[in-house]
């Protein structure tokens, strides 16, 4: 990469570029547009009323409340479980590994119904939590470990690599420099993560926010208190609201477009980072 | 990023514990290793570890009856079937979009490439919603559709289009950053050799990138078993005829059928293990080619 090429002569451009751009358009982008244009029919004064009723604006709240924490929760634990991953050996190491993953693997309906069985009043855990006065299911509690559930991949996985490729010889440096190891992980260590976990935060937080699966089980989508963003668009839906459930949708879908914009410029920093220090 | 960055080429690891400077003390490895594994395993093997025991909770009879019962039969039979033509659509796609990307020098590439990631920014809900409003009743399509008396909402050609959509990017990110690396000399040397296109694509590309294929397949394959949101939306829940195993485990449990909800649940677990045993031996296998290579 980076060399600049003169006359390629490899075969297959105009084929291979023509069908990806017509496969696109086809499976993603024209029907995405579709989402604006209907929500276009609306007149500017309904669109409004609808995207700020306060059953969407609580719902807003509660998904980006639950989502932010969730991605916070997995930022602290999954750079942990990237530390140990990476730096020490224990038994079943390559287990736990390749069992990070899961949350990728595991359908999220399938997911859903596991911890609300988990956390339901007569479940694993909730038998212990709720005599504690803490009750996780049917609450926006549950809508929150629900979350940690499928973000925790990203944050592990895109700090793990740094972590490995992490040479062992700056913190030696800073060890022969006379800093004790709390300043060398504060000035060493950390700034060089930065990059991925800012990424993986956003990964996890960007997952978090569309996530509908794992959640509808354990929410109890009572109104106003723990119904997420997406449910509102499905119920919207079933009352055959379909104008409504486009404007809600358009206002998520600006939302993830820029976070989408936010990674790649997190990736495009991690990338200028790496390649600073090599 | 839903597949997580590739792992294609992972370090060696035990470097660090032998080095004084890099060794943590024995009380910050207990802590470390305690929040951490206890965190492992309530937030993610507590889970699994439930949908088995719910599920075998009334015995292997029940288990059973609830897997071999028309409406679960037919259930897997769909999801099955959306899978094997969502797959190799997205194959052909992913390799196409590589080709295209990794191999040649255009404007609007970085545009290109962040397009196709768009699937995995979107809610499932949302691409489920995109696509009632093309080819639903009071969508685009939707008055000349019922006038050609076909259905693709609420019917199967539904659920295949959502799960394309949410499976969309898998391959194609795997690959790209693959060929990239392996740049162009060994595909241009065969064609100044005398190859076909077609010839030096399937002697000398595919070889290469096999086990990133393979990667990018198996992960294509686990979401598009597994998808809830996007089907959900498109299939309208008519029993017997458009649920998938995710959607049929929903009605079940919302029927109060637990039993049965997670006996068909634990089979969708068991395609999430054989996924992930299945990914790591693509990974040992791919870190072992990049090694000969490289010695």
């Amino acid at each position: 990469m980076g060399i600049a090429k003169g006359r390629n002569v490899l075969p297959g451009f105009g084929l291979s570029l023509g069908f990806t751009l017509a496969y696109l358009s086809l499976i993603v982008l024209l029907p995405l547009s579709a989402v604006f244009l209907k929500s276009a029919t609306l007149s500017g004064a309904a669109f409004w009323d609808t995207i700020t009723a306060p059953r969407a604006m609580a719902s807003y709240r509660l998904t980006f409340m639950a989502s932010f924490g969730a991605a916070l929760v997995n930022v602290v634990f999954g750079s942990l479980l990237a530390w140990a991953l990476v730096r020490y050996s224990f038994p079943g190491k390559k287990i736990v590994d390749a069992m990070v993953d899961l949350p990728f693997a595991l359908p999220t309906a399938v997911a859903g119904i596991a911890l609300t069985a988990i956390y339901a009043k007569n479940g694993w855990l909730g038998a212990w939590l709720e005599p504690m006065g803490l009750k996780v299911a049917f609450t926006p509690l549950g809508v929150l470990v629900a979350l940690i559930f499928i973000g925790l991949p990203f944050v592990v996985r895109t700090v793990q690599p740094v972590l490995e490729d992490l040479d062992a010889e700056y913190e030696e440096a800073a060890a022969s420099l006379g800093a004790d190891r709390l300043t060398t992980l504060r000035l060493v260590v950390l700034p060089t993560l930065l990059p991925a976990l800012l990424t993986g935060f956003t990964l996890a937080f960007a997952r978090a926010l569309g996530e509908y699966g794992s959640v509808i089980f354990i929410a109890g989508n009572l109104p106003l208190v723990s119904e997420i963003t997406p449910l509102i668009i499905i119920t919207k839906l079933e009352q055959y609201d379909y104008a409504g459930a486009t404007a809600i949708a358009s206002v998520m879908l600006i939302v993830s477009f820029a976070l989408l914009l936010a990674i790649n410029a997190l990736q495009a920093w991690a990338g200028r980072r790496a390649a600073g220090m090599g | 990023m839903a597949g997580g960055s590739s792992r294609l080429a992972k370090a060696g690891q035990t470097r660090f514990e032998a080095r004084e400077a890099t060794r943590d003390s024995a009380l910050v490895k207990g802590i470390v290793l305690t929040l951490s594994l206890v965190f492992f395993a309530v937030f993610l093997l507590l889970p699994l570890v439930v949908v088995f025991a719910e599920a075998l909770r009334k015995g292997w009879d029940t288990y059973l009856a609830a897997l071999v019962e028309p409406d679960a039969l037919s259930a897997i039979k769909l999801t099955l079937t959306a899978a094997l033509i969502a797959v190799p659509l997205n194959v052909v796609f992913g390799v196409s979009a590589a080709w295209a990307i990794a191999k040649f020098e255009f404007r609007g590439k970085a545009l290109l490439v962040t397009l196709i990631d768009l699937p995995f920014s979107v809610s499932p809900v949302i691409a489920g919603l995109c696509y009632v409003l093309v080819f639903g009743a009071q969508g685009w399509f939707g008055s000349w559709l019922a006038a050609n008396d076909i259905k693709i909402i609420f019917a199967v050609p539904g659920i295949v289009l959502a799960t394309v959509f949410v499976t969309f990017p898998f391959v194609a990110r795997e690959l790209i950053p693959l060929m990239e690396a392996q740049g162009t000399e060994e595909e241009e040397a065969a064609t100044v050799l005398g190859a076909s296109g077609w010839q030096t694509f399937w002697r000398v590309t595919i070889p290469n990138i096999k086990w990133g294929l393979m990667y990018g397949i198996i992960l294509t394959n686990a979401r598009a078993m597994g998808e809830f949101g996007a089907v959900s939306v498109v299939s309208g829940h008519i029993r017997g005829f458009t649920n998938t195993m995710p959607l049929h485990v929903e009605i079940l449990y919302n029927e109060y059928q637990f039993a049965a909800a997670f006996a068909v649940a634990s089979l969708l677990a068991l395609l999430a293990l054989v996924t992930l045993a299945l990914k790591t031996f693509v990974e040992w296998q791919a870190e072992r080619a990049h090694k000969e290579i490289e010695a």
